[in-house]
């Protein structure tokens, strides 16, 4: 009701005309709420009506229902989709995403799976903004079983000495959430005593559950097939006539807080007798009767057209709520990790407690905007460039690097293998780093280094072969691994290429050299493998100092 | 992109089977059962005497429409006793089982009957592909299966338990003397068929298979591997039916099963989601059917026969969109439905019963909520039997989905009201929901003449075996048929029948006339249809870059769309590039790329990867382009003290090369040419230098 109740006036009277969108449940659940809500209003404090019992059909036929997970597309831009929220049937927690910014906004949910509906659901989305409601922004529930168990005996008590039990609440949710422990227990312990329901609201709404058993908790999906959880066994019907007939009964009357209409006058009756029990589940509006019940003893309460009335009977808080606590806003807000929060629907200071707690727990930045307060965070948004074919192929194989400076280091840099270009007035591109020149229309050229490094002195008759295999083995020694490639006369490593060179006058020879006389490798290698280049010749320039001493020993 | 048609199928019980070849991904869409080759089978025989077959072939007259038939009839007539007296096997797609199940990434499965083969893909060991399915299809495809095992069932306690690794019965039908009819469907077409019968699954491989699945919501996205974002859109042809919409990094893709685009009952056709797709496979080869019966004309009526066929409606030139959503199709179905509800009340009237055999959900239901009006509203009293092992949970089920249901139905279980209307007569009792036929209460509540709904569409299983025998003998009753069934073959154990036999065919696709509207309000880039439906209709007006076409069991190669994919890079990780200017060309910047590349929601996203950050700073280029000016390079070498000299000169080849001589610090010398520069140097810091240098004059990355 507080989510919906003002959405007929919006639509008809301020002329809202965008879609609206609401769950299954939600659309056919709210026109009946809205009617009762607007008959109480007007008919019971007789305060002007905002909005028509036509506004409401009108606005209804506006309404688009969803499902859950589906993904609709508003327009170009906007894509919403809603996950289940429990708290009451049809609840959802709506996702909403344009372009690549995405916030999810949470309304009422429940963190717990109850009697008869599950647990709010919700993939592990990637948002900016998480925007959750804060009701019970510092309490901590325990487990719920005790408290259950202390209603149940408080209603047994009550009708085991004859008095009679009034539970008031709203139409949907507790009635049924209660009606299911009752009706459990009695079948428990064999209790023939009636338990009744007041309005037709509430057989309706019982009506819609057994309809829309998807949005059921999954304890009562399954037990559907056989028995359907709804069809309470010992619940009849209440008539008016009953108010005052002899003996014990259990009743479940609209509106909750028993602020109008028929609860309130079943409390008008009941009240003074001292057999006799009131269970107020949930939360009660300051001013209410149900508050001022909640909030002492009251020996009389004033009723709104000035009638009083004694106060004899036992009254019990039923403490469970479908909304969730403190713990469930962490857990939700843990698990989706949004990069800002916003929390709405509470009591400022413990927001603001709550806010101390995301903040510090969970370093995500958090926001308790007051009314009318703007909250500006900032939104995902993605750099888009064209990938070239040849850079996705180069990426998808792993080009693994090997350093071990002090520990060995494995690096997986495929993508620097590619290039972003940017052009002005035109989409980025990525392509490969060979296709960079191509791409502006040049040239490539070849930067390489070159020298003919001496690596032997001259005069022994073993063959190159030999030499080549020698090098090989030394430079595996030294280089890490290297994937070394031979044949007759040439070793290759990597870019590096080493071959014999026979030439009397090389270009690549420094003039001066320590042995006059030697066998020369003529090596080549690009920038790319600039450091090992330099590796290998350090390797073979050793090889030379060696052969020379040997070469200076022997002379 | 690749697609395989596995199998065309045939009509709305044995849907097509493709596997589509997609970003890498194997995904087959649906695996179905060709549930019609049962009818070789001869039921399980209830009235004494029946096995011995007393007819005379000469009274047999079957189905003259036929022309495999006719062709028949010069060898011999088939008569009961030819039929396999064996408990049944039953066809699956026969290529299928040419592909390795292991190799299989995905499975969708896009309406309740292509469901039903699918445990025996699941019992393959080596079987773990993804499967996804809606919910509604998971529900009732479950319970179709479900009720087939139950009905097996009754063969199995007739036959007893036989050897399952081979079947006897093969055997004998390989002999001449097998009518060649009966051949075909075992053998097939080439006679390789054989592989494809199968032993029926059991309760426990329907779990264990189900188990396996992962069923969708309407119109909701899954992605799968990161690269796929599948998403089930309603198709119309019934509850639960989708057509598919796979997005991936290449494009996107969608799936168009049989379709029916207003429906009475299920949710429309969903025109809005698949709009403007890059490829779209059309598999909808419902026209292979309807075309038949528009050469014919109309099927001329039987002696016995009293056929419903569909009429050819004109094609008038409409508006795109109005055409497509237009009620004249799904007038014409109420029509057909409430013909046959007429002719039920009929032969009720006439004392006689009614045995409806259809077993599509759709048709059913409304079926059933047509009678229970139309018997409400006259002063006729007949009770109605639905017969099936899942007959309550399915009509139950069909209360919970308000989101499977058309608008008006959905806008009335909204306010309240039962979506069909036959559900407050469930509640009154004049609709009896029996799990078999001999159940307790079936006897106490039976009455004829009635109306009964009882599956198997084959004839050979289930509850409508024994009802057929028991009304075949009388004029006065009525048998509800669906087309696409050759009723001669079905009919053949029954001979003589009777009692009336009502064919009816209803819509299941698309019509081929709507199709060109149909494209060009989707708008794909690239369609691919049946080569059955392009020889059928001429569809080269169509403003679509490409028509191809596909035939069974050939695989078709399509161009991929899109030159270049898109590749999205958060703006954290683009601020952290380095960029570089580029001489002379002002517009441009260029960048080397870091982090790491990920698949993520079927995009491909450069994101801040785990790389440790770079200590020695700025990376030097790997990449040059461009030429060396010499001199601006000896400039920028004096500048770090190297001093040089130039020196040119032509090598062999005739290339300008010229040659800089450096003596200071240490010799060495640059050697350049239009495309390479090689640096000689035997210190490495000399080399390093000179590199810097060329970095300065040179454009490199």
């Amino acid at each position: 009701m507080d989510h919906v109740g003002a959405l007929p006036y919006f639509t008809e009277v301020c002329g809202y005309n965008g879609p609206i969108y609401m769950s299954y449940p939600t659309k056919a659940l709210s026109p009946l709420m809205l009617e009762d809500y607007r008959r109480v209003m007007v008919d019971r404090r007789g305060e002007e009506e905002l909005f028509t019992t036509t506004h409401i059909t009108n606005c209804m036929k506006k309404v688009i229902a969803i499902d859950l997970k589906q993904t609709i597309q508003v327009d170009e831009d906007l894509q919403i989709r809603a996950y289940y929220a429990g708290h009451v049937l049809g609840a959802v927690m709506v996702y909403a995403k344009v372009g690549d910014a995405a916030i999810v906004y949470t309304g009422d949910y429940n963190m717990t799976t109850d009697r008869h509906l599950g647990a709010a659901k919700i993939d592990r989305l990637q948002l900016d903004l998480l925007i959750s409601e804060s009701t019970y922004a510092t309490t901590i529930r325990g487990s719920k079983y005790p408290r259950e168990r202390e209603f149940l005996q408080a209603v047994h008590k009550c009708v085991a000495g004859g008095g009679k039990a009034l539970i008031p609440s709203f139409a949907l949710g507790r009635a049924q959430e209660l009606c299911m422990l009752l009706d459990d227990y009695w079948e428990r312990m064999n209790i023939k005593v009636p338990i009744y329901f007041s309005s037709g609201l509430t057989i309706q709404a019982n009506m819609y559950y057994k309809m829309l058993i998807s949005w059921t908790s999954q304890n009562v999906k399954e037990k559907h097939n056989t028995h359907n959880p709804f069809d309470f066994k010992n619940v009849k019907d209440f008539d008016r006539s009953l108010i005052h007939a002899p003996g014990p009964c259990v009743l479940f009357a609209t509106p909750g807080m028993l602020c109008a209409g028929f609860s309130l006058e079943v409390f008008k009756h009941w009240a003074p007798s001292p057999l006799n029990l009131v269970a107020l589940p949930g939360y009660s509006v300051a001013g209410t009767v149900g508050h001022k019940l909640m909030a002492g003893k009251p020996t009389t309460v004033d009723l709104y057209n000035g009638t009083k009335v004694d106060v004899r009977c036992k009254i019990h808080q039923v403490a469970f709520s479908p909304h969730t606590d403190a713990k469930g806003i962490m857990d939700l807000t843990k698990f989706l990790s949004p990069k800002n929060v916003v929390l709405v629907h509470g009591e400022k200071p413990s927001m603001m407690i709550l806010k101390d707690k995301i903040t510090s727990e969970l370093d995500i930045p958090c926001f308790v905007p007051a009314n009318g307060e703007t909250v500006s965070v900032a939104s995902t948004t993605f750099v888009k460039a064209n990938a070239s074919d040849m850079f996705l192929k180069s990426c998808s194989n792993p080009n693994l690097k090997f350093s071990n400076s002090t520990q060995l280091r494995v690096t997986d840099q495929r993508t620097s293998d590619g290039v972003l270009v940017i052009e002005k007035s035109k989409k980025a591109k990525i392509v490969y780093q060979d296709e960079v020149s191509e791409l502006l229309h040049e040239k490539n050229h070849v930067v390489s280094l070159a020298y003919c490094c001496p690596v032997k002195a001259k005069g022994e008759s073993d063959n190159d072969v030999d030499l080549i295999k020698q090098l090989s083995a030394k430079i595996l020694k030294t280089v890490s691994g290297a994937q070394i490639h031979e044949s007759e006369d040439c070793l290759q490593v990597g870019s590096f290429k080493g071959s014999l060179c026979l030439k009397e006058k090389c270009m690549h020879r420094p003039e001066i050299s320590s042995c006059s006389e030697a066998v020369f490798l003529c090596c080549n290698w690009s920038v790319a493998d600039l450091e090992l280049g330099w590796e290998i010749i350090n390797v073979m320039k050793l090889n030379l100092d060696n052969t020379c001493k040997v070469k200076g020993d022997l002379l | 992109m690749e697609l395989t048609c596995l199998s065309k199928g045939d009509g709305f019980h044995y849907p097509p089977c493709h596997m589509l070849n997609l970003c890498g991904f194997r995904i087959l869409i649906d695996c179905p059962l060709d549930l019609s080759a049962i009818k070789i089978f001869s039921p399980v025989p209830y009235d004494v005497g029946f096995e011995a077959s007393e007819y005379p072939s000469s009274d047999v007259s079957l189905d003259a429409q036929d022309p495999v038939q006719k062709k028949q009839k010069l060898e011999r007539q088939l008569t009961p006793a030819d039929l396999v007296c064996a408990e049944p096997w039953y066809k699956t797609v026969k290529a299928l089982h040419l592909w390795e199940a292991s190799l299989i990434d995905v499975v969708l499965i896009s309406n309740p009957m292509g469901l039903l083969g699918l445990p025996f893909l699941t019992q393959n060991p080596g079987f773990c592909a993804k499967i996804y399915m809606t919910e509604a299809t998971a529900k009732i495809g479950q319970f179709m299966m479900e009720d087939l095992v139950s009905m097996h069932k009754e063969f199995r306690c007739f036959y007893g338990p036989g050897d399952s690794s081979y079947p006897g019965w093969i055997k004998d039908l390989d002999s001449e003397e097998v009518p060649a009819l009966l051949k075909k469907v075992v053998f097939g077409e080439s006679g390789d068929d054989l592989g494809s019968w199968m032993r029926l699954y059991s309760l426990d491989d329907i779990e264990s298979c189900m188990k396996k699945v992962q069923v969708v919501k309407f119109a909701e996205e899954v992605c799968y591997n990161g690269t796929l974002i599948i998403k089930a859109l309603s198709s119309g042809l019934d509850i639960g039916a989708c057509n598919w919409l796979i997005n991936g990094p290449n494009g996107s893709l969608s799936y168009l099963s049989n379709s029916i685009l207003v429906s009475l009952h299920a949710r429309n056709f969903d025109i809005n989601g698949l709009k403007g797709t890059d490829v779209m496979v059309y598999s909808d080869f419902s026209c292979l059917q309807s075309a038949e019966v528009t050469e014919n004309g109309c099927i001329s009526p039987n002696t016995d026969n009293n056929y419903l066929s569909t009429i050819s409606s004109d094609n008038k030139d409409e508006d795109l969109a109005a055409s497509l959503l237009n009620t004249e199709d799904s007038l014409e179905e109420m029509e057909k439905l409430a013909f046959v509800c007429s002719c039920a009340a009929e032969s009720a009237d006439a004392g006689g019963s009614t045995l409806i055999t259809i077993t599509r959900v759709g048709i059913v239901l409304q079926l059933l909520e047509l009678m229970s009006d139309y018997i409400e509203s006259s002063s006729l009293k007949v009770p109605i039997f639905v017969i099936s092992s899942v007959a309550e949970e399915l009509l139950a089920y069909t209360k919970t989905i308000p989101e499977w249901l058309c608008d008006q139905r959905q806008e009335e279980l909204i306010l309240g009201e039962p979506s069909f209307d036959h559900l407050k007569f469930n509640k009154d009792k004049k609709i009896h929901l029996f799990p078999a036929i001999h159940s307790p209460n079936l006897i106490t509540s039976w009455q004829e003449p009635c109306i009964v709904f009882a599956p198997h569409c084959s004839l050979r299983l289930g509850p409508s075996v024994q009802l057929l025998q028991r009304w075949r003998g009388d004029p006065k009753s009525l048998l509800v048929l669906e087309d696409g069934i050759s009723s001669g073959l079905a009919l053949l154990p029954f001979r003589p029948v009777a009692m009336k036999v009502l064919q009816c065919s209803f819509l299941s696709g698309i019509r081929l006339q709507k199709l060109p509207t149909l494209l060009s309000v989707l708008q794909p880039k690239i369609v691919l249809v049946p080569d059955a439906v392009s020889q059928r209709i001429d569809l080269s007006g169509m403003k679509i870059n490409s028509i191809l076409s596909f035939s069974e069991n050939e695989t078709l190669h399509v161009p991929r769309i899109a030159d270049n994919t898109s590749v999205e890079i958060t703006t954290d990780l683009a601020s952290k590039l380095s960029w570089r200017k580029l001489r002379q060309r002002e517009n441009f910047g260029i960048a080397r790329l870091k982090g790491g590349l990920l698949m993520e929601d079927g995009k491909h996203r450069l994101v801040t990867g785990l790389e440790q950050e770079e200590s020695s700073g700025k990376a030097r280029p790997l990449r040059y382009w461009g030429t060396v000016a010499q001199e601006p390079l000896l400039g920028a070498l004096l500048k770090m003290g190297i001093k040089g000299s130039i020196e040119h000169s032509t090598s062999e080849n005739g290339l300008e090369n010229s040659i800089i001589h450096i003596a200071n610090p240490s010799s060495g010398l640059i050697e350049t040419s239009e495309m390479c520069t090689a640096i000689v140097a035997e210190d490495k810091n000399v080399a390093s230098q000179i590199l810097q240098g060329i970095d300065e004059v040179l454009d490199g990355i």
